[in-house]
Parts: structure tokens; sequence; C-alpha cells
């Protein structure tokens, strides 16, 4: 079976009602995407297919055949968003920090505080009560909008 | 720029957020197998015969009889067994241990087991079996009480709670020379040492090394002994490395829970609000062993008459046995329940004199030379009444509780304090030790406390690089290995800053005067390598006699107060909370990020204990044991917190810091249940479901 993974072909031999986060756990090596309830309650395996936050454990591999997934490796190792959960202390213990990352990526340039609520009401965070990671989510918005320059209908 | 007070980067890195820092789950060892635990299906009764119903090929099995040393999970007594032999007396306990290299094999094997079952107690009030009973005297409470003008009753409940760290409970156990190591996500190390030396006799090597760990929270402090005895188990005969990771139901069914309990209160006062008479009955269910149960209920009653001043106390404690898992450890360690049953009280105490609950609280709160329930006379760094204060400007509370009234709209507050580090000559016995190495490169910190998302590491190496004058990049922070760390204790009871801290910070001067003028590096290039090692030594000043329980219960205390401002839907009894005001004094914020992330985290997880978060027990075992239907808050659910540090140093702590973690445990859930009384609802148990609600409320 062949999906796009963080942007390179994948090839897995795997059963295909195989949860796609047992796939990318233990067949393609990548661990940073978390198991923490098996149920889709939690959020800590959310990846992207196609561009949307999924919960890895829900999803069949047999359903991602030749779409893209996108989990927190692709990312990179130097995500600014990645440095605001650590300085802004949204990540406290770490595990639910890569499902808050990817669950984030779908968020506009400017979201308000109802829209980030929204957009990680699927993920769940012990640790910080969630205003850290509003906050690290924030401050990456504000400085990913310092550096882009401002189209004129902008101002 | 000193490091402490500043929050400065972390010492974690950037693994947590870009996916590669390695938890248990996400370790792997050549040729390690998969391990499972088979679990009792009964509350109460004795086994009759077990059978392997699979054919065991490739399968490593474990019962009892592989245990070469003590079959006991030794804590602080030795009732607990790691694999029951014949008497089963809770549900989920564990049986029988199989491993094998396929985990889909592994989880088809059935196994058959016979019981003879016997009568199960699941009702705390009607246990006949007492773990632990504590008497708290001060005065004379009967002659008080009958002498007060007012006399106020009531009994108060709460439930189960579930720690719901993110990573589940897991451990790899790795077969090495000589005996076995043992990886895995674990609050106290030395903890599961002990139990792994016990279990395993004194010809076995042991040590156990921390991984990544995803919360805690106290679920992480007792329990892992139990798993990881299983894992060596498995490891030893079958000469493999063998990862045993819980899923989430078998991590909720099995493991421990906060104690739930019922606490009754008879209080005396003049009408003039002075407080004359306080007399507390607290009952804990412990389940079906002891293991922590002795020390949840001695924090729970010495906590239980609030931060209240009061000459005459009676506070009487029972933690009793019933057939369902073991309770154990979860931040606040009793103090939560017996908080929120008094300032419920005071509430209602209130309502009794006609007078305004702030007032009250004011006029009894305690202050520096007042003594507490067991005789401790307080001192400078006694903030009860700078936190009421500046709770009630912050909130505006005076204007919302009037302005609240008749609309869907309520406020409601609470007081509260939290004993930092063990209780009473805890930490005498203890002996916690840290170490310093000094490196070519700067100095190493070689502790057992582990970093569980609160900030370890990184708030030991400001507390270091400020003390020894090097700079915060220069320190670096090893990994809990049992072999190579100095044994500073368990990271519980709030201690890692306030106590570990404080030996880290005596380490870093013993360094200094070694080191004169010269830095690290340049000592380092000229005599080589060496270490401080040091024990911790309490304040000298702390008397306390385990007999009598009188004296200094703690070196210090921390102070809070919360105000919960709710909408309660009028049909339904949904409550949503809409704003808390968290004013917290706890010494001094090493980092103050990290710091106000433990005020924020620690709020949310009491809204959850207030408001959301059932436990429901069917015949012994939690029948909702998904996150499905035990549910903590989401984004949606949780509130704006709005986070206030104050200053009041204490002189013991490193650079004046007391403990923390636990704090904010506290106040939440009374301020919760107080916010309901304002809008007319006589709630008093959580978790105020709106369906315990409704039952609260006369038609």
């Amino acid at each position: 079976m062949r999906f796009v993974l963080n942007g390179h072909p994948e090839d897995v031999d795997a059963h295909p009602m195989a949860r796609l986060l047992d796939v990318l756990r233990n067949q393609c090596g990548l661990t940073g995407t978390k198991e923490g309830c098996g149920e889709g309650e939690c959020g800590a395996c959310t990846v992207l297919v196609d561009g949307d936050p999924v919960c890895s454990c829900l999803i069949p591999v047999s359903q991602i055949e030749d779409s893209a997934v996108v989990t927190i490796e692709g990312l990179g190792e130097d995500h600014p968003l990645q440095h605001m959960f650590m300085n802004e202390v949204g990540a406290q213990c770490g595990i639910c920090t890569p499902g808050m990352i990817m669950a984030a990526q779908v968020l506009g340039p400017a979201p308000t505080l109802d829209e980030i609520k929204a957009a990680l009401a699927g993920n769940l965070c012990r640790c910080t009560g969630y205003s850290a990671i509003y906050r690290s989510i924030k401050k990456w918005k504000i400085s990913t909008r310092e550096l882009t320059p401002r189209r004129r209908d902008d101002a | 720029m000193p490091a402490v007070g500043n929050s400065v980067s972390r010492k974690d890195g950037i693994g947590k957020a870009n996916g590669r820092a390695l938890y248990a789950d996400d370790i792997t060892f050549p040729g390690m197998i998969h391990g499972r635990t088979i679990r009792a299906t009964i509350p109460c009764g004795s086994i009759r015969s077990v059978r392997l119903a699979f054919d065991t090929t490739g399968f490593t099995v474990v019962d009892h009889l592989d245990i070469p040393g003590r079959n006991i999970v030794d804590l602080i007594e030795q009732d607990q067994p790691f694999l029951v032999e014949r008497e089963v007396r809770h549900m989920a306990e564990p049986i029988l241990l199989l491993a094998h290299e396929n985990a889909e094999t592994l989880n088809a094997a059935r196994v058959e087991i016979e019981y003879e079952e016997a009568e199960a107690v699941f009702d705390p009030e009607r246990s006949t079996q007492l773990l632990k009973s504590i008497d708290i005297v001060k005065g004379d409470v009967d002659a008080a009480l009958a002498r007060a003008d007012i006399v106020v009753e009531g009994t108060y409940r709460t439930g189960h709670q579930e720690h719901v760290y993110i990573e589940t409970n897991g451990v790899i156990a790795v077969p090495e020379a000589g005996g076995v190591a043992v990886y895995g996500s674990i609050q106290c190390p030395f903890y599961a040492l002990k139990a792994l030396k016990c279990m395993l006799g004194p010809i076995t090597k042991v040590r156990v090394i921390q991984t990544e760990t995803g919360g805690g929270f106290g679920g992480k402090e007792e329990y892992p002994s139990m798993i990881a005895g299983h894992a060596a188990l498995l490891a030893l005969k079958s000469n493999r490395p063998v990862k045993i990771i819980y899923d989430r139901v078998e991590d909720m069914i099995a493991t421990t829970k906060r104690h739930p309990s019922i606490v009754r209160h008879r209080t005396g006062v003049m009408r003039d609000g002075r407080i004359v008479a306080m007399d507390v009955d607290v009952l804990l269910d412990g389940g079906a062993y002891i293991t922590l149960s002795p020390v949840v209920l001695s924090r729970g009653c010495i906590h239980a008459a609030g931060p209240y001043r009061c000459e005459n106390t009676h506070i009487r404690g029972r933690a009793v046995a019933t057939n369902t898992p073991p309770n154990g450890a979860f931040r606040g360690f009793g103090a939560p329940q017996t908080e929120f049953a008094v300032e419920v009280h005071m509430e209602r105490v209130a309502e009794a004199l006609a007078m305004d609950s702030v007032t009250l609280r004011a006029m009894n709160a305690l202050t520096p030379g007042d003594t507490t329930a067991t005789g401790q006379i307080l001192r400078e760094d006694t903030s009860a009444l700078m936190v009421l204060d500046e709770a009630v400007r912050r909130s505006d509370f005076r204007r919302k509780r009037e302005s609240y009234r008749g609309t869907n709209k309520a406020i409601g507050l609470a007081l509260f304090f939290h004993g930092a580090g063990f209780t009473g000559s805890g930490e005498r016995y203890l002996k916690s030790r840290a170490r310093l190495d000094l490196t070519a490169t700067g100095v190493r910190i070689a502790v057992g406390s582990t970093e569980i998302g609160q900030g370890t590491r990184t708030m030991h190496a400001q507390i270091v690089s400020d003390a020894l004058g090097v700079p915060y990049g220069d320190i670096e922070v090893m990994q809990p290995d049992t072999s190579l760390v100095a044994d500073s204790g368990p990271t519980v009871a709030s201690r890692t800053c306030m106590v570990v801290g404080k030996i880290l910070e005596e380490c870093a001067h013993e360094m200094r005067t070694t080191l004169g003028d010269l830095s690290p590096a340049e000592y380092h290039a000229q005599h080589g390598a060496f270490s401080v090692e040091r024990q911790y030594e309490p304040p000298g000043w702390i008397e306390w006699d385990d007999a009598t329980y009188r004296g200094d219960a703690y070196a210090t205390y921390g102070w809070g107060c919360d105000v919960a401002e709710l909408e309660i839907d009028p049909d339904t009894f949904e409550v949503r909370p809409i704003k808390l005001t968290a004013v917290q004094e706890f010494g001094r914020p090493i980092h103050p990020a990290l710091a106000r992330g433990q005020i924020e985290g620690g709020t949310a997880q009491g809204l959850g204990y207030a408001l959301l978060e059932r436990v429901v027990m069917k015949n012994g075992a939690m029948a909702n044991a998904q996150l499905t239907n035990y549910t903590i808050p989401t984004t949606l659910d949780t509130p704006e917190i709005d986070v206030v540090m104050l200053d009041n140093p204490y002189p013991g702590g490193p650079f004046g810091a007391k403990g923390l973690g636990e704090l904010p445990m506290d106040g939440p859930a009374p301020a919760v249940v107080n916010a309901l009384r304002h809008y007319g609802l006589d709630v008093r148990e959580i978790p105020a479901t709106p369906e315990l609600i409704a039952q609260c409320v006369s038609y």
C-alpha cells in the first residue's frame, strides 16, 4: 500500500484494517505520534491526512491509500510553533504536544481565542489547563505575521 | 541576569515538541517481546484453579511461584502482592503474567480461572478493616461546643478521581549482566528499586531508569513499582527485554485513584463570628491494600480544619479497606478532600450566622503567631489574609456577589493552604541526598527527582546556576538512573523544588568553596573532576511527635484563594465555569512561566474534580474506564484562569521558594460548590454533575 508520508512516497505492507497510528509508529518508525486512549477521545495521535487533522488511532491504513499524511516529524525539528510550545510552557510533560501542534496547523493567520479553542477541542491536555497552549499558538501566529510581508489590503 | 526568577529556556530541549523525546512506548530493544497481565475478574474470594487455554509455544508464563524473593510490593507496609497467590482482594488484581513476541498472539491468549467468591465490601462506612486511624486533639472541643452560640453540622463527600496522565503506565525490563534494568514512566525510580530488590532478592542486580514521562500527578508514584516487578519477572524468565504498556482501559481499571472521602463537621461559633470549636471526622476509602493510605490520611487530617484559627479542635481520621483497587497518591494527597469539606462548611457557618462569608474567613484566618490544629506556631511566611484580600479585590468579588443574584450566574470563593514537603518527621527519616558533579564543561546535577512535566530539570539547574555563580547554560541534568544518581527521595509532596532544590543549593555553595575563584572548566583543567554530595537537613526548629500528632506538621505552607464564576443552566443544571481567579503564594517562583503552568494545570484538574470527573464503580471495578465516558476538561470546559502569584519568601527554601505543585488542586472544587450555593443549590458532594445537582433541588 502506498501513501505520501511527510512529503515522500511510502510503501507499507500492512493489514488493511491496521490502525494508521500503529503503521506510523511500528512500521515507519515515527514515534512522535502518541497513543493516549485508542478511541479518538484524546487527540494525542493527531496527524494531517490531506491537510485535515485526524485521530490516527481511528483510521484504518487502507483508508489513506494515495493520501498525503503529515506527522509531527514532517514539520521538521525546528518549527517555530515547536519552540513556542517550549518557551511558553504550552508543553509540560509533552505527551499531548505533537497532537496539539498538528491540530493547530489548520488555524488561519490570526485566529481568535474561540477559534483556537474549537480547533483544539478534540485534544486533551492534563498538565496545562490549556492557557499556555493558547499563548504558544498566539505568539506563533504573531511572529509568523511579523515575518510575512503585509499585503496592502491587510493594512 | 540571574537564572532564578526568570523564565529561562527549559532544559527539556525541543524534543517534547518535535516528537523526538522518547517515552516508554517509543523505545525498543533488540529481541524485545511484549508482556500482558492476567487479572482477577471478581472483587473478593480465592482462586480455585488456573488453566492456560491456549497453545503455550513461544510464550513466557509467570506466576507467583516464579518470584525469587518476597511476593510483596514493598512500600509503607508489606501487604500487597505482585501476583495473587490464592486470595483475591479486588477486581483487576494481577494473577498471571504472559509474554510473547507477537502482540496479537499475546492478546488472543485465553486463561480460564475458577474462583470461590466471597462477600465483598464496597461501602467504606460498612468496612470493618481499619488501615490507619489518626487523632488530633487541641483544647477541649466538647466543652467549647457546649458554650458556643451556634453549632453547625454537615457531611461532605468526594468521589474517586482518575489521574488521566495522557501517557498510560508503561515499562520495559531488560536483562543485563547479573540482573535487570527497568526503564519506564516512573515518578519515583527509587521506590521501584526498593520494591524490585525485595521481590528479586539480594543476588540480582537491579537498576531503574526513568524515561520521558507523560504526566504523573501522583499516579506514577507507587503503581509503577508493580508494573516494573511484572516486567522484570518476565524478562528474567524469558531472558529477553519485555515491554508492558497498559492501554487506557487497563490503566483506568487497575491503577490507583484519589481516595473517596466522607467528612463530617461540627463547628461551634460565637455570634460575632469567632470559631471556638471544630470537631471533624474524616473517612477515606483506601481500597484493598494499605499502599499510601496512612500518609494520605495524615495529610488529609492535618488540613481538615482549614486555614483557620481555633483553640478547640478534634480531628478523627480513619482509612478503611474495601474490595476495590487500592487508592493512592494523587496531587494534593488527602488535602483536596478535607479542604473541600471545610470550605463548603464555612459557607454554611456564615449562613447560620447571617454573616458575609469573606468576613467570617478574614476574622478566623490563620496569621503569624497563631497555632494550627497540631499546635504548630505559624511564622511570618503565613499568607491567608494576603491571598484572601487579593482574590476578593482582583475578582471584584463583592460587587459580583450582589449583581449576579437572581441571574443564572454565580460566584464563590475558597481559602486554602497546603503543607510543603513530607509530613512531620518524614523528611528527617528520608535523609534525601543530592549530588553535583564537576565536569570538563560545567556542572552536572545527579538526583533521582524526575521531570514529569513540572519543570524539575530546569528549576534545579536555575538554583545551581545562581548558587554556584555559573552560567545556566553550563549546567546539565542527568536522566535519573538509580545506579548513577543520588537518592533525592520521591518526586512527590511538593518537595522537589523546596527540599531537593535546597540540597542542591547547599551542594553548589560547597562546590564554590572548593572552586575558589575558578570556573568549573578552569578548575577541571587544573585539578580534574570532583563531586559534592549532601544530605537534607530539615530546619532545626522543627519538632514533631508521631505518637501524639503534635508539633510542626510542615516546615512551611503555601496559601491560596480561588474565586469561581459560573453560569448555570436553570433547566438542565449544566454548569459552565466562566472564570477562575487563582491567587496563590508559594514563597517565590523560581521559573515564573513553569510556576504559572502548575497553577493553571492544577486549577483545571480541580475544576474537573468539581464538576466532571465521576468514577462509576460497579461490583468493585470502574465501569466507565474510557475517556469517552470519564471526561476530563477540554478546551471548551476550561475557563479563563486569572493567575496571581504573590511573594512571601520561606527562609528555609532555595531562594525563598516553597512547594507549589499540589496547592492549586485544593481550591477549585470548594470555590465551585460555594458558587453553586450562591445560586441557591445546596450541594455537598463532588463531582457536582447535573444529575447530582438535580437531586439537591427540592421542587
